[in-house]
Formats: C-alpha cells, structure tokens, sequence
C-alpha cells in the first residue's frame, strides 16, 4: 500500500506539472483526488491493514492528499498566471495609433489675447465696460478734444449715418473715457475693449473694423509716474518679466502730456532687425494724462482728480503674439485657421 | 518728414562723428521728434569713380558695343565695356567700378561681356538716381547711324544695305562717313566726313558719332541727320537712343568719388511729426528741437535782403485779402529781370538728399525755402497778373483755372483762389495756375509767402484731388509769423544765386496780428501731473531753451508753437526734456477699487466656454454687411429689420449697412468655409446686431450666433447644442415649438426655443433656396439666440439635492400614435402624470414604414422610475407604466404597440 501510495504521488505530481490548462488541472484533481478517484480507491483497502498501520497509512494518505492538493494549487496559479500573460499579450494595442478625437472648440485667437489684458487689468483692479458704437460725434470727437475742421472727422476718414456728422461710428474706443467720466461715480478705474471702423480698405495691415481697448484711471493724485508704473506692470504680464520699455512724447488732443509706449525688441534685443523694422523698439500703445479741458467738460474739477488712460490696438497684439502675417486672416475665419490656437 | 543732416548741421552743431546715427536717432526721439529711419546716402552709392576715357575701340565681337580703357586714378587703367555710343575720348564719365554699389541695392562685379574683360560699368543718369534738371547738360541727342539702320520691311529698305559715302538718301541728304571727330565745347563735336568725293568739316551736337560711322549728311542745312531729320522710327535705327552714359562737365579729377560729387556724403532722417507740429515739418524747427535735445546752440541766421533793383513793390502790385477768415496774412517780394537757370549745385544735393527733385533756380528756391523755414511759397509771372492786383478769395460759382499740373479744375465757391483783377490765378496754397506759371521769358516774378486756413486747404486739396507739398503743409495749420522771414530768406537767395533782382519793399497784410499767447507758469501743478518734483528753474531753463519767453510767472508762448496753450501742454514741454523715462515709475493712485467682470460679462464667457466645450470654433465677423444680404436670406421684404441704419459714405455695397440680423454673418463665414472645401465647420459668434432708434442712435443687443455644416451635423445636432448651452447656462424650463414660417429656414426643421416660457432665440436647418443663394449643397445649420434673454434666465447658484439611496428601474414602452403627434407633447405628456416614481422619459426610437399604417408612427420611450423610501416593486413600476399609457391614449389617442 506504501508503494502503491508513492506510485500516485509520483505519477500525480507529474501529471499536474506537466498539465497546460485549468481545466485539465480540474480533471486531475477528480482523477485523484474525487470520489472515485485513485487515492480513494487506494484508501479503499485500508480495510485489510492492522490497526498498527492504519494511523500510519491514515497519516501518509492524508499527506498524499495535502501534496497533491498543493501542487494542483501551486500550478493552478502558474496556469493562472500564464493566462493572464497571454491575454495581456493578445490584447497587447499599437500605442502609437492616433487617439480618438475629443473635439474641443476654439477661442478666436484674438479673444485669446484681449481676454488675457481683460484679466490683467481685473487683477489691478480695474472693470470692464462697453458702449456704443453707433456713437455721436460728440462723444467721439467733440468732447475728446477733437474740434470741427480735424482730419479724422472727415467723411473721408469716419463712416457716417446722417448728412450732418452728428452720427457716426465711433473710431475710436476713447470716446469711453467720456461716458465712464459722465456716468461713474469716482474713482474710476476701467478698460473698455471693442470694435471701432475707420474708412480704411481692406489689406494686409488695415480692416475697416478693427478692435482697440482703452483703458483710463481717474482718482486724486493720480500722475504720469502712476501711468507709467501701471502700464509697465501690463506690459511685463504681456511680453514676459523683464521687458525693457521706453516712453516717448507723442500727441492725442485728448490727453496732455501725451506718450507713446514702446517695447525692445524681444528678437534683437534693441539692436535693430526686421521685426522691428530696424528701429530696436516696437510701439505698443498710446497714453496720457487726460486732459484737464476734457475731465472739466466732463464735471471733473481738474484741480482735485487727475487721471490717465491710454488706447491700443487689439489686431496688432495678436497679430505680433501669434506672429499671423496678414490681418485679413482674422476676420477670414477659416476653420483651420480658427484651429491653429 | 524727409531732412538731410547735414542741412541740419548748419543751424546746430550735431555732426555725424560726435553723434552717429543711432544715438541721434534715439536722442530725438526720445525727446518727440519721433525718427523712423536714417540713411547713409554714401552707403547706397559705393565705389563709383569719375574716370576719364582713354581709348575707344569697337567690340570685335558686337555691332552696338564699345569697349574703352579710362583712367579712373588707379596706377593701372581699367577696361570697361559699354553699350552706350555717347562717349568720346578724353571724356569724364561716372564709372562703376568692381565691386561698387549702386542706388536701389545694384552690385557692380567684373566679369566678362561676349568674351572681353569688363572691370566695371559706365553709369548714365538715370542709374545714379538723376534726372536731367540735376544736370541740365546731361540731355543725350543721337544722330541716325546708317550702320544701325533696321528696315522695318526688310523687302523694301529705306536705305540700301550697301549705300557708300555720297550715295543720295532723298533731297539734299546723302550717306557720309565719318574721318575724325574731336570735341568743339561742350556737346559739341567737329567731324570731318567723306562725302564720296571730298572731305567736308561740320560741327553737330549728336553725342553718338564715331570715326568709321556712317551718317546721313544734309548738305543744305550743313548739319549731321538726327533720326528726327531723317523722319525715321526709333526702331529702324534701334541703338541711336536719346540715353547713355553720363559724360561730367563738373570740376572732378579722375579718381574721385562721384558720391561725395552729388553730395551723398550725407545722411537722410525720416521723421514721424505728430499733426500738432508742423513747425518740426522744417530745418529751423528741428533744428531748435535738436539744439535743445543735445543742450548745444542754435545758431539762428536772419535773412538780409540788399534790394538793389531799388523800386518799390507797392507802386506796382496792391494785395486785398477778401476772406480774412482763409487767409491770415499775405506777404509778397518783387523780383525783376529773372534769369531763369539751373541751381547751384549745393542747393541741388540739399534738394535731392531731402526728396525734392530740382527743376530750377526759381523753383528750387521756393521749395528750399519750404524745407528750410516749414512755410509754401508760391512765384507768380508778374506779368500776367493783370491790373497789378491779387485779390486772396474764394471762387465763385463756375470759375475754372487750369492747375501747373495741365489739368483744368471746376473751383467751388468754398475754394480760396488767389486772383488777379478778372479770374484766378492759383488755387490757395495747393497749386498756380498756368496762366501765371514762371516761363522762360519770365521777367517779373512776385513771390507769394502766405498764411491759409489748415481746414479750408485740407478740404480743397482732397476735393480737387491734388494733395501738393504746399497743401499738406498748409492743413496744419502754420504760423503766421513766419511770412515775412521766409519771404526775405527766398529774396536773400535769389540775390545770392544771382537769379534775378529784388525790389524794395514789401507787401504784407496781416489784418489781425499776432495775438501771443500767454500761460502762467504753475510749477506744483506740471508736477503734480508728472508725478515728479521738478524745481522751477529746471522748467524755466527747458522753457527758455525753446525759445519761450517768462515774463514773472507768465509764460509767453512763441508764435510757431500754436499748440501750446495750457499748463498741461507745458508739462510735456518740461517732461519732453527732462525726460519720459526719467519721471519715476511709482503707484500714486488713490483709493483703491475692487474691480471685476460684471455679471452679464461672467455670463458670456460662460456662454462662451460652453459653446467651445461642444467643439464649436469662435469666429468675428463683421458688424456691416450688405443690403443685399437681406435678400439671400429671404428676409421679407416688409420686414422691419430692412430698415438698417445706413453708412452714408460706405466704403462699398458690401459694407454698407449695419446689420439686424446675424445671421448673414454666420452663412458668410460657413460659405467660406465650404469654398475652402473644408469638411465640416461649427462656429459660434457673441456679436451685436444694430436695431434703429428713433433717436438716430442704435439698440446693440447681442446675439449668440451658432452655424455649422459637415458629414455629422442634423437637426438633432444643433438642437442639442441649444439644449446643452441653455441647459446649462439657464438650468430652466426648456420649451420648443415648431417654427413654419420663418422665411431663411426650412419650415420642417425650425423651432422656437423657450427658458421659463421666454422667448430665447430660433435654430435649425437653413432653407435650401437661401443655402442656394450662398452656393452651398450642404446642409447648414443655424441658432440665433438672444444673449439677452439667456442671461435675463440666468441660473441661481444651484442647491445640493440629495443623491438617491435606491435603484431605479427602466421600462420600455412602445406606441403607435398619428404620425403628427410631436414627440415633445408626448415626453412632457409622460412627464406629467401623477407618479412621484417618474424621473426621466427619453426617446430611444421612432419608426415609420412598413408594418405601419401611412398616417401612423411608432415611438418607443424608456421610462427611468425610482422611489426615494425603499428598492422600487415590480408592482409599483407597471402602474407608472399603465399611467403613462394611459394618459398617451387619452391626449394622443395612441395605442401600446
């Protein structure tokens, strides 16, 4: 019986290593282990031992069992893990296939950058306001300083909607500045982006509608040193830290001292070269302190509150940022144009 | 604003080597003359010698080439070859040798022409950027070169191929050739020719006859044919052209530099002069600009006019100025016995280098005159101005004067003319008249220095189409103060250069004066807007420097700064020369402020961000469009929206109106799109409409346009990018109802969108025949939403509801109904039934065809049930199902499938 019990062990043990799969696995442990199976049958005889041998062989069954459970177990889990390796394998995917698309839609790039000055100037505390651009003349020329008999008011330059140039639409964002003046309470600190039309036909460089974003701050004690610490933080978030700039005098009828603000050129580095046409610098906005004639006329007394304010172009920006060469491509709106930011 | 350096060097001490260009540049800028560009003219002209020709000989491998040896200084002639036939030997002409650089960027290398060494190029006038009235001389007249001669039909020649010495061409002219040719003064030249029979000598001014031509001879008239004289075409004599090389009369040398000869030795700044300076579109004003920039001197310099033709100007002219409110002040100079010519060359470079083309003395000095001072003047042919009298004003109804341009102008009555005693005789400070243009026999010329309206100039110029250098000046706005100066400057050169004589006296009308203006000096003030802590005597040194007067604390403001008025324009005086990037950089602002975007702003970019979450691109468009527009859109044509506000002076059709709708906007753009054969497009836009006031002005309501076409778009689509966007930005009660009868969509797939019973906006397919009048196949869809409506719908902060604790169950159910029941009715018919269980009903299908009656449909809904107490029975969910059914049979009359 003690051979007959170490022939199972060997065969059986044999048997399951040599075993592929798990179902055989499951057929072996029936052909040993089950009911019918061998090692009972070999138990069957127990009956014709000695009680002497009986615990012995009771003993060493019942080890035979445990062995042969074990390796079924141990190779169960080699099998297991086998399998696993195959399926990972079979389902093993070429990675460098494209993903499926999650299409997301797009900010116009020049949004892009005007919401960018948008939160710059929150940030400073500054709001955001809109108004008219069927506007009066008043409001864009006249109490802008402009006087009847300028250039700009021209039927030439302006589009107009009555034979009396009182209606027009506005060229300018800073007409703004005197609707913020007239209906804000003081101080005030704000940035008015939006569309404004000049009679310029359509090119690489012109639109006749076009976007500007003026900005003004009036408050007690507000100076030219505030202009420029101000503009020169907006600047920085712009173009990066570290932007040189220079301001040079300029003219606006409607601010007195006038500036223009100009940034080294980031290519050069003030050298000269192309993308600043040689000159080492590239303009980036106008400003000034708002002129005392235009905060009277206003209601604002000159001799408490100052203010600056300053206008820019909002095409050029993104133009310059996106390094777009022709402006007509804005207002185009090809989709894989539209895409690209 | 164009000036030369140099020019400028004479008024102020700023010379090249103490400042190159560069820091000059900046400095000016700097200080608010703002420079553009310099340019070194001697960089655009290198290497160009004068060199003297040597031999002549022709090319052994070409009819038309010469090829010459010259000295041009070096210890070895150079070879060059050339096309030109106007050169003789012992001629100076400008050489371009190996190497050199000619203006606009041409490279001059040696090489080879048809096998023979060329160490160069010869140049004509052109090729040095000059034309004949830079040097009145240097005119080329060709005589006809039989050997040149081209029958235009070869089968019937003018002139034989094998004519010899003597041979008749017509008349009196026979073919001569040519023995010996030797200069005879300037361009002139004594040949010596064979005329068959005998040697004949005749002097002629053709440039191009060599010994060995043979030339076309008039006996008659003594005189070598030009191919005028032989009546001949330029073609049939191809090479005899009225062009070729330069040949100097100038005091030059072999070897020096014919730069330096045409003063290019000079530097060119362009300047950027703001419109409130037009006293910096000068010499004088840039000069006081640069004087105080670089802290040096301005030396001023005060015409003297010695007036030796004695006589007086008001015996002879009277000057009635009719429109004092046009014409401030008019001055005027006589000058006798004209002697019209070419001018000095100095004055010629000065010209040239600051971009105005000589023509002649007269001429050049009123324009020197206008560069040097900033103030047009005009000379008129005294003797044409009849009864001695100009009368400065306006035309009247049909007067016309013939422009120095040749063109006759229709003068309008708001037009200032200059006149004499019957007609006009200029047009004010734009341009002269013909008829009193300087000729050649000119003898009497007055001088017109004046001051005019900057508007009324400006607006006549752009009228009659002629902006002049003198308009442009003029709409500035000049200083009245400058007449005078101006005028004598003109007169003090006209006796300088010897171009005629000045009369004594002077005419000057000047009805008003001169009104100084007066500003008080408020140094607290200037700082208190620089935000600097500039002591006084620093600003009264900056005010002095520029030639203000301070009399106390009262600042008088000099006649030619017009511009400065207030104590605000003299802090950017201060600030301009302490300064701009030496004011500090400092936050001084007061009372801080919270800023922020508003709500409306938080909910378009809200409205925003959602439209690019659904894959929609954002585009601009427009805000004008065409009347036409409304047309392709089929918008009726009793539709109150027609009634756009319209831009009087558009720049096109295309652009003429201020739209109403969006809508032609967003088909535009998807139009141009589907031209760009791209597959598909979505878009969105936030844009304004313009609805009329009746004040004039205009309602600016945003829309929120969506468009979009391409292989995956439907109704359905759309619909769901409407419900997704209001879904989430309003979280209200959605309502749709179809819309039949809006005339730009297809009456079948249009709807009406509702938040809370609100009329938001409409959306579906586009009409085909309005994707037809875009010349789309595809189909197009479309929203229009108010931004208005969507943000007056605008969603409270949510409130947490509790999430539920216990399964739901789903039904499905399927009926057959009419098959114009809208599904919407049935959904909230479901929806509406009496069962707390009933959370969601969604369609999963709808059929029609086969198995089904024509007028019927099958819609098939999935009903989601739950309770919130306890895992939801079988019972209790087909009650909800019986209920459903139920409530579908008795609203729709329809039947479980």
């Amino acid at each position: 019986m003690k051979e007959l019990m170490q022939g199972l062990r060997e065969s059986s043990i044999k048997a399951i290593l040599e075993c592929e799969s798990a179902e055989i696995l499951e057929q072996l442990r029936v052909k040993y282990l089950g009911k019918k199976g061998e090692l009972t049958g070999i138990l069957r005889q127990m009956g014709k031992l000695s009680a002497e041998e009986r615990p012995v062989m009771g003993q060493l069954a019942n080890k035979l069992r445990a062995d042969i459970e074990e390796a079924i177990d141990k190779r169960k889990s080699e099998i297991n893990a086998l399998m696993m390796e195959k399926k990972l394998e079979d389902e093993a995917l070429d990675v460098t296939m494209p993903g499926k698309k999650a299409h997301l839609g797009h900010k116009h790039p020049m949004y892009n950058v005007l919401d960018q000055i948008k939160d710059i100037f929150i940030g400073m505390g500054f709001e955001i306001v809109d108004g008219p651009e069927v506007e009066l003349a008043d409001y864009n020329f006249t109490k802008l300083n402009i006087e009847e008999g300028h250039p700009s008011r021209e039927w030439t330059d302006t589009f107009y909607f009555t034979p009396d140039s009182n209606i027009l639409l506005r060229t300018q964002t800073s007409g703004m500045q005197i609707h913020a003046m007239e209906t804000r309470e003081l101080p005030i600190r704000i940035i008015a982006p939006g569309r404004v039309y000049r009679k310029d036909e359509v090119d690489a460089t012109h639109s006749p509608m076009f976007h500007q974003i003026e900005g003004m701050v009036i408050d007690k004690g507000v100076t030219m040193a505030d202009l420029k610490a101000t503009l020169n933080l907006v600047v920085e978030k712009i173009y990066g830290k570290g932007t040189v700039t220079r301001f040079r005098p300029h003219h606006f009828p409607f601010t007195e001292p006038s500036c223009e603000m100009d940034i080294q050129c980031h290519k050069c580095g003030g050298k000269g070269c192309p993308t600043c046409k040689g000159e080492g610098w590239i303009e980036v906005l106008g400003a000034g302190m708002v002129h005392p004639k235009v905060l009277q006329g206003c209601g604002i007394d000159p001799d408490v509150y100052s203010g600056w304010a300053f206008g820019m172009g909002l095409e050029r920006l993104a133009l310059g940022e996106y390094k777009i060469t022709d402006m007509r491509l804005i207002f185009e709106n090809d989709v894989r144009f539209l895409e690209q930011f | 604003m164009r000036l030369s350096r140099k020019w400028l060097n004479e008024f102020v001490d700023v010379s090249f080597d103490e400042y190159n260009d560069k820091d000059f540049g900046e400095a000016m800028t700097i200080s608010g003359s703002k420079v553009e560009t310099i340019e070194d003219l001697s960089q655009s002209m290198k290497n160009v010698k004068a060199a003297k020709i040597l031999t002549l000989e022709k090319h052994p491998d070409s009819d038309h080439m010469l090829v010459l040896t010259l000295d041009a200084g070096g210890e070895e002639p150079v070879q060059i070859c050339t096309g030109a036939w106007n050169v003789h030997v012992g001629d100076m002409v400008p050489a371009a040798l190996h190497n050199s650089i000619l203006p606009g960027g041409v490279k001059i290398t040696k090489g080879k022409l048809r096998g023979v060494k060329s160490e160069g190029m010869l140049c004509s006038i052109k090729e040095l950027e000059l034309t004949e009235h830079d040097y009145d001389y240097a005119g080329i007249k060709p005589a006809a070169i039989l050997g040149d001669y081209k029958a235009i039909d070869t089968n019937n020649p003018s002139i034989a191929a094998d004519i010899k010495a003597g041979d008749k061409i017509f008349g009196n002219v026979i073919a001569a050739e040519v023995k010996s040719v030797e200069s005879a003064g300037m361009k002139l030249w004594k040949c010596v020719l064979c005329n068959g029979k005998e040697a004949v000598e005749t002097v002629s001014d053709c440039q191009n006859i060599h010994a060995g031509d043979m030339v076309a001879y008039d006996t008659k008239k003594d005189n070598i044919c030009s191919l005028e004289d032989l009546h001949a075409k330029q073609e049939e004599f191809p090479h005899c052209i009225p062009d070729g090389i330069f040949v100097l009369h100038e005091d030059v040398k072999p070897g020096d530099d014919i730069a330096q000869m045409l003063g290019r030795d000079d530097h060119v700044v362009e300047y950027e002069i703001t419109p409130n300076r037009p006293d910096c579109l000068s010499v004088l004003g840039l000069a006081l600009e640069a004087a105080c920039t670089f802290n040096k001197e301005l030396k001023v310099h005060e015409p003297v006019v010695k007036a030796e033709a004695g006589g007086d100007i008001n015996e002879l002219a009277k000057v009635y100025i009719e429109n004092p409110e046009l014409c401030r002040r008019y001055s005027a100079r006589m000058v006798k016995n004209v002697k019209i010519g070419p001018s000095p060359a100095w004055m010629r470079e000065r010209l040239r280098n600051s971009g105005v083309r000589p023509i002649n003395n007269i001429v050049d000095i009123t324009n020197y005159v206008m560069l040097e001072y900033g103030q047009p003047m005009h000379a008129f042919d005294f003797s044409c101005v009849e009864g001695g009298e100009i009368h400065v004003r306006c035309a009247k109804e049909g007067e016309t004067i013939k422009t120095l341009d040749g063109n006759e102008r229709a003068l309008k009555e708001s037009m200032l003319c200059i006149c004499d005693k019957n007609k006009p005789v200029g047009v004010a400070g734009v341009m002269g008249g013909e008829n009193s243009e300087i000729v050649g026999d000119t003898a009497m010329v007055l001088f017109e220095s004046a001051n005019f309206n900057g508007t009324s100039i400006r607006r006549t110029a752009t009228a009659l189409g002629m902006r002049t250098d003198a308009s442009s000046r003029f709409e500035k706005g000049l200083d009245a103060e400058n007449t005078v100066n101006a005028l004598n400057r003109a007169c003090e050169l006209i006796e300088l250069l010897g171009a005629g004589e000045v009369m004594g006296g002077m005419i000057d009308v000047y009805p008003e004066g001169f009104h100084q203006t007066k500003v008080k000096l408020e140094p607290e003030k200037i700082n208190g807007l620089l935000g600097t802590d500039i002591d006084e005597q620093t600003m009264r040194d900056i005010l002095l420097k520029l030639r203000f007067e301070l009399d106390g604390d009262m600042i008088l403001v000099p006649s030619w700064r017009s511009d400065v008025e207030h104590y605000s324009d003299i802090a950017e005086e201060v600030a301009r020369f302490y300064g701009y990037n030496v004011i500090p950089t400092k936050f001084t602002g007061g009372i801080s402020t919270c800023g922020g975007f508003s709500e409306q702003q938080l909910c378009e970019r809200r409205v925003g961000e959602i439209c690019r979450s659904m894959g929609l691109d954002e585009i601009i468009t427009y805000s004008f469009i065409s009347p036409s527009y409304y047309d392709n859109i089929r918008m009726p044509k009793d539709s109150k929206l027609r009634d756009s506000l319209r831009i009087l002076n558009p720049l096109g059709e295309d652009t003429s109106i201020m739209r109403t709708s969006i809508l032609p906007s967003m088909l535009e753009i998807l139009t141009r799109n589907y031209n760009f054969r791209n597959k598909q497009a979505a878009l969105y836009e936030i844009g304004k409409i313009y609805l009329k006031r009746p004040d004039g002005l205009a309602d600016e309501p945003k829309i929120v346009s969506i468009g979009a076409y391409g292989p995956e778009m439907d109704f359905y689509t759309i619909k769901g990018w409407v419900e997704e966007l209001l879904e989430n930005v309003d979280n209200g009660k959605l309502h749709f109802e179809a819309d039949k009868t809006n005339p730009s969509y297809h009456p079948g797939r249009c709807a009406k969108v509702y938040v809370n019973g609100a009329y938001i906006g409409v959306f579906g397919q586009i009409h085909p025949e309005v994707a037809k009048n875009y010349g789309v196949d595809v189909e197009m869809y479309c929203a229009e939403l108010s931004f208005e409506a969507i943000y007056a719908q605008e969603r409270e902060t949510p409130v947490y509801k509790a999430l539920p604790r216990f399964p739901s169950v789903t039904r499905d159910i399927a009926v057959v109904c009419d098959r114009e029941t809208p599904v919407g009715d049935m959904i909230d018919c479901i929806m509406g039934i009496n069962s707390s269980y009933l959370k969601d009903c969604t369609v999963f299908d709808v059929y029609t065809g086969s198995h089904m009656a024509a007028d019927k449909k099958s819609v098939a809904f999935s009903l989601t049930m739950r309770a919130e107490d306890q895992t939801l029975t079988d019972e209790h969910a087909e009650e909800t199902v019986k209920l459903a059914l139920a409530a579908l049979k008795e609203k729709f009359g329809a039947e479980m499938r």
